[in-house]
């Protein structure tokens, strides 16, 4: 059976239960959300319909800089530490047997779903100092006593590479898993090292799956909310931090919503790049 | 074979790194003592008890499978009928709806919870169960989406021919071909929204957050007063969960080709 046009009006009848969830809860509620960023916050209850441009104007404050910048800084050095240690990994991993890549897969789901509440917990039992790694240093005698890592701006990366990085393996496999063997054996027989047919031949012949990766995972580290909050100080909250602050903490919904639009603007334009990206590696 | 070791070594410092979290956790949740230690004082399961015995726990546990469960539910309705839609029909405008259907699940999680917040409270419904069981459908749609069109990609159109040049009609090629051969990615899409939907926060949070407790919010409300054992041990409880539920697609399906690797290659 071949795909074919729809001829009549029953021919869509598959698409009217999804488009209509669509349209109604993800097109309607993001609409809203732009609508509410130009609204007037109403100190005792939400928010008023206005339209007004207070919200913007206040994001472009030197406060709001200066954390866009550090979100941004976050989120290129989380992506920059996930693709280092996780393509090489991966790379790896899809010469391993079916087996063990079935197993890695598993556990890298698994944590790949855990909660940003559970791992932020858990990191920070880690790092604790009554139940955290430094007891085991104590233990085997490399430290005199236990000592709390958190809350620290090591702590923040730590746990935002510990979520992001499934999500990167996962992200690499399917290019890695269908690379072309050919291309390595050819390398392999002209005599060049495994390690050495790895960076000069796998490398650059996936250099746009890397800058794809890298901005899927910046994009996915730019919305890590809970991590900042739970291992680091104030002053490593990120973008996503203070909307949820402001939404919640402060009923602030018209400024949150401000926010939210100028993220989405930033992730929709770096899922673009990597569409463009992904397109010129087809045409090659 | 140095590069063999050394390749035991990273792969073991990573799996080290991604468990280490873990295997603090579950240290801490088999402690007997009603506080964080480790390594672990003693040996208890009461812990895990507490989860089902408490009944704040109990109650967050439910609404917390509850919303999985029937979000999920929806999740495969509203992908099921559209990719098949995609697979079937050619009106590259229906590719909209796939755009839709991928967009709450790549942009950051804070803008569809935000997005969601804003909505429900302009409806005068913000704070209703059913709210976040829709709000998680439509963010979790993505996964049953990405497996089904991957299932649909997989059949082999000369197999639907075969059938309806023996006279079966649209729906009995349906029916009959196509929905036993896309069951397992039909399985696993629903198992896929199933296991985040348990563990996600922030989207129940911005919805039911303030009116009804799920287990990520009762562990992330819990936290401001302090750790307690029964913490950890909900979070190697949910551990355990992901790793049976994508254990059992690994066993009974094909994880491998579900996450992007070509099923004809045999690597």
């Amino acid at each position: 059976m071949r795909r074919e046009a729809p001829r009549s009006v029953a021919d869509y009848t598959p698409l009217f239960f999804p488009a209509l969830m669509l349209v109604v809860f993800f097109v309607v509620p993001f609409s809203t959300m732009i609508a509410v960023s130009f609204f007037k916050r109403n100190p005792s209850g939400f928010y008023t319909p206005d339209f007004v441009i207070d919200n913007y104007a206040r994001f472009l404050s030197v406060f709001f800089g200066g954390v866009l910048g550090f979100s941004l800084m976050l989120a290129v050095l989380v992506a920059v530490c996930c693709v280092a240690i996780g393509f090489p990994f991966t790379y790896l991993l899809t010469r391993r047997p079916r087996r063990v890549q079935t197993l890695w897969l598993v556990g890298l789901l698994s944590v790949l779903s855990l909660s940003e509440v559970i791992i932020g917990f858990a990191w920070s039992t880690l790092f604790s100092r009554t139940a955290g790694i430094t007891n085991l240093f104590v233990a085997i005698g490399l430290m005199d006593k236990p000592v709390a890592l958190l809350p620290t701006f090591g702590a923040v990366l730590t746990g935002m590479v510990y979520q992001a990085l499934p999500y990167t393996i996962l992200v690499l496999y399917p290019a890695l898993v269908r690379l072309d063997p050919t291309l390595l054996e050819a390398a392999r027989t002209l005599g060049a090292s495994p390690v050495k047919a790895f960076f000069n031949v796998v490398a650059p012949a996936l250099r746009n799956t890397i800058v794809a990766t890298l901005i899927m995972v910046f994009v996915f580290a730019l919305g890590s909310y809970l991590l900042p909050q739970i291992l680091g100080r104030p002053q490593h909250w990120t973008l996503s931090v203070l909307i949820t602050d402001q939404a919640i903490y402060q009923s602030n919904m018209p400024f949150a919503a401000a926010m939210a639009v100028f993220l989405v603007l930033i992730s929709l334009a770096l899922v673009g790049m990597t569409l463009l990206v992904g397109r010129r590696e087809n045409a090659l | 074979m140095t590069a063999t070791w050394l390749r035991r070594l990273y792969f073991t410092v990573v799996a080290l790194f991604l468990a280490a979290p873990l295997i603090v956790v579950a240290g801490v949740s088999v402690n007997s003592r009603q506080e964080l230690t480790f390594p672990p004082v003693g040996f208890s399961l009461a812990w895990y008890a507490q989860i089902f015995t408490d009944p704040e726990w109990r109650l967050a546990l439910i609404h917390s499978v509850t919303l999985a469960v029937c979000s999920a539910a929806i999740a495969v309705a509203v992908a099921l009928p559209l990719a098949w839609f995609l697979w079937r029909r050619i009106a590259p405008w229906a590719n909209i709806f796939q755009v839709l259907g991928l967009a709450p699940f790549i942009l950051p999680p804070v803008i569809t919870a935000l997005g969601f917040l804003s909505f429900w409270a302009t409806v005068g419904l913000f704070g209703q169960f059913f709210t976040a069981i829709i709000s998680h459908a439509i963010f979790f749609v993505t996964l049953p989406l990405v497996t089904l069109s991957l299932g649909f990609a997989s059949i082999d159109r000369s197999l639907v021919e075969a059938a309806a040049t023996m006279g079966a009609d649209d729906r009995t090629v349906l029916k009959t071909v196509v929905l036993p051969l896309i069951l397992p990615y039909l399985v696993s899409g629903y198992a896929f929204a199933f296991v985040l939907s348990l563990n996600e926060y922030i989207v129940a949070y911005m919805t039911i957050g303030f009116t009804t407790e799920t287990l990520p919010i009762k562990i992330f409300n819990a936290l401001r007063y302090g750790y307690t054992p029964t913490m950890a041990a909900v979070s190697i409880f949910f551990v355990a969960v992901a790793a049976l539920v994508f254990g059992s697609i690994a066993r009974f399906g094909d994880i491998r080709r579900l996450l992007g690797a070509m099923s004809s290659d045999g690597s």
